[in-house]
């Protein structure tokens, strides 16, 4: 049984009206995979997610969540799903202890609630009222509710929004560490970098279907790959496109000894997926890109 | 891909836990809740005995009263009634209606509805709550009024098992009506000035603050159709002397027509509430 996909959907489709908001999408989430799903605003993300959750009903397509068909399934599915929400502003009054313990008794082998606040990071806070929490730590605190239920698969929708850098950092090494416990994630994000970071896989949605996928350092495939070696010359800068960087550098250390200008660029996530979603002429890493390696 | 170790956790999985027990829990995190937001307190607890206080105390100047053939009964006393009426529908109608309206807008339902904690139990705590605020609300309200206001309390079981039903029929449709009508309110941010106003408007034409057989005719009409003014009806009938059945308009205490109206808003309640009832926000799909 462990063996099935945590999620397996085909040809979902959804409609709100006229706008076609899921058009034909498959995805496949195996277990223990942390899975992260791009795309622009109004790319169908959330409706995706949504409908796998069990809060929205699909037009078409078959759905398999953990199994069952989350339209269809009932609180025994529910106690092996763990769901975060986009962030909200309920539970103020209570305090960090009293909710993780409130809500692990709802679930029938919940996590020890003890346990759960300190692999979030909220000890010190665990008499804080949710009213009283920073945004970074009230996003631990979902997570904690989330997860306290020993969910086999987590939702994780947008949970680092509007963190600065270190409680981003602080907040990936929560989800590796949910990761090595086998946990399934299925995560979306507009953050390019968070997604690089925890994902094994990375599945970009645009206008409603999957427009890529693969793992963060294939994504794109070979040409969008493709390294980019700059250098001066007496007559300007000059740029060449290459598979196998490394035979040109040698092949220029070749001809001018140390090579002037020398760079050699490699596109980024970031750089794929704008050529991706449309929103940048593709296959063209633009002027400003990382520099990955340079010349001494 | 790091997947191959993964997925190795199996178990066996335990029954859910019982939605009775589940419900008990909800009662006491709702409680706690509730009684930490100071401003809900103060205007859906302590409202109706602040209300007696001033109402007893101006109308009580220099022991006006009203009178009967056979004696007087002071305002506290005439007033009580309808504060202990005021009271079961704040605790219940008015807490509910802006506490959900509040919880779906913040999100706080959707949380709930991705748990596996049944609808059920949402409600029993709800219940639960509703009914612990009401009997701690009236008792302190009795106790102000008997020991502060020297208001004579019934002494036969007659009248206490009236209280008793109009009590538990007032708060069971008053909570339904409440968990119904919470749905109406755009946002978190407006259920009270959606909801306050339609509370606030019963307890003017239901006789709460002012004599009902003084009100014109036509908003005695309008207020029979709500459960407030039946509810305080069938309160005077519990705290005020059997003679005063004269001033009511019917001139008797109608309990059968109470009890016919109070289950008749229950059960429109209950039809209402569970066709609308949402757990997410309107704009949220």
């Amino acid at each position: 049984m462990t063996s099935a996909p945590a999620v397996e959907v085909s040809a979902l489709r959804k409609a709100y009206g006229e706008k076609q908001a899921v058009d034909g999408l498959d995805l496949v989430v195996a277990r223990g995979e942390i899975v992260a799903v791009l795309g622009p605003n109004g790319a169908g993300k959330t409706t995706t997610v949504e409908i796998l959750e069990g809060f929205r009903e699909r037009d078409g397509g078959d759905v398999r969540v953990l199994g069952e068909d989350p339209a269809r399934a009932g609180r025994a599915w529910r106690s092996r799903l763990g769901v975060v929400l986009q962030s909200t502003d309920d539970l103020a009054e209570a305090t960090v202890g009293e909710l993780v313990r409130h809500f692990a008794r709802f679930y029938p082998q919940a996590r020890d609630a003890d346990e759960v606040i300190d692999a979030v990071g909220l000890r010190e806070k665990v008499r804080t009222r949710a009213r009283q929490l920073s945004g970074g730590q009230r996003r631990r605190l979902d997570v904690a509710l989330g997860i306290v239920g020993r969910p086999e698969l987590v939702f994780l929708d947008e949970p680092t929004t509007g963190f600065d850098p270190q409680a981003r950092r602080d907040f990936w090494d929560l989800v590796a560490g949910l990761r090595e416990d086998g946990t399934t994630i299925l995560l979306t994000t507009h953050y390019l970098e968070e997604a690089e970071h925890l994902a094994d896989r990375v599945v970009v949605v645009n206008a409603g279907r999957v427009v890529a996928q693969g793992a963060p350092a294939d994504l794109g495939g070979r040409t969008a790959r493709q390294a980019l070696v700059r250098w001066t010359t007496p007559d300007g800068p000059r740029e060449e496109r290459t598979d196998t960087p490394t035979a040109l550098v040698r092949d220029l250390a070749g001809r001018y000894g140390e090579v002037p200008g020398l760079q050699v660029l490699r596109p980024t996530l970031e750089d794929v997926y704008l050529s991706l979603i449309g929103d940048a002429p593709a296959t063209t890493p633009a002027a400003p890109v990382e520099p990955v390696e340079v010349a001494r | 891909m790091s997947t191959t170790h993964a997925g190795s956790t199996p178990r066996t999985r335990a029954a859910v836990p019982g939605t009775l027990a589940l419900g008990l829990a909800r009662t006491g995190y709702e409680l706690r809740s509730f009684f930490r937001e100071r401003d809900a307190v103060i205007f859906i607890f302590a409202y109706p005995v602040i209300m007696l206080a001033i109402f007893a105390t101006v109308f009580g100047q220099d022991d006006a009263s009203i009178e009967l053939p056979s004696g007087q009964v002071p305002f506290a006393q005439y007033f009580l009634p309808g504060m202990v009426a005021t009271g079961v529908m704040l605790t219940s109608f008015q807490n509910l209606a802006i506490s959900i309206a509040v919880e779906r807008d913040e999100g706080g339902l959707k949380r709930l509805r991705a748990t596996p904690l049944p609808a059920t139990a949402y409600f029993l705590g709800k219940i639960g709550q509703v009914l612990v605020n009401c009997t701690l609300q009236i008792a302190v309200l009795l106790a102000v009024a008997a020991v502060v206001f020297d208001v004579p309390m019934p002494q036969d079981a007659a009248h206490w098992a009236t209280f008793v039903w109009v009590l538990l029929l007032g708060t069971a449709s008053g909570a339904i009506c409440g968990v119904a009508f919470s749905s109406l309110p755009r946002s978190g941010r407006s259920a009270s000035a959606v909801v306050t106003p339609v509370v606030l408007v019963l307890q003017f034409i239901s006789g709460v603050f002012f004599q009902f057989d003084q009100l014109p005719s036509w908003m005695q009409q309008v207020a029979s159709v709500f459960p407030l003014k039946w509810m305080a009806q069938g309160m005077r009938s519990v705290f005020l002397p059997d003679e005063a059945a004269q001033l009511e308009v019917s001139g008797s205490w109608q309990h059968g027509a109470i009890a016919a109206v109070l289950l008749a808003w229950l059960v429109v309640g209950l039809v209402v509430g569970v066709r609308t009832f949402r757990w997410r926000r309107r704009d949220d799909g």
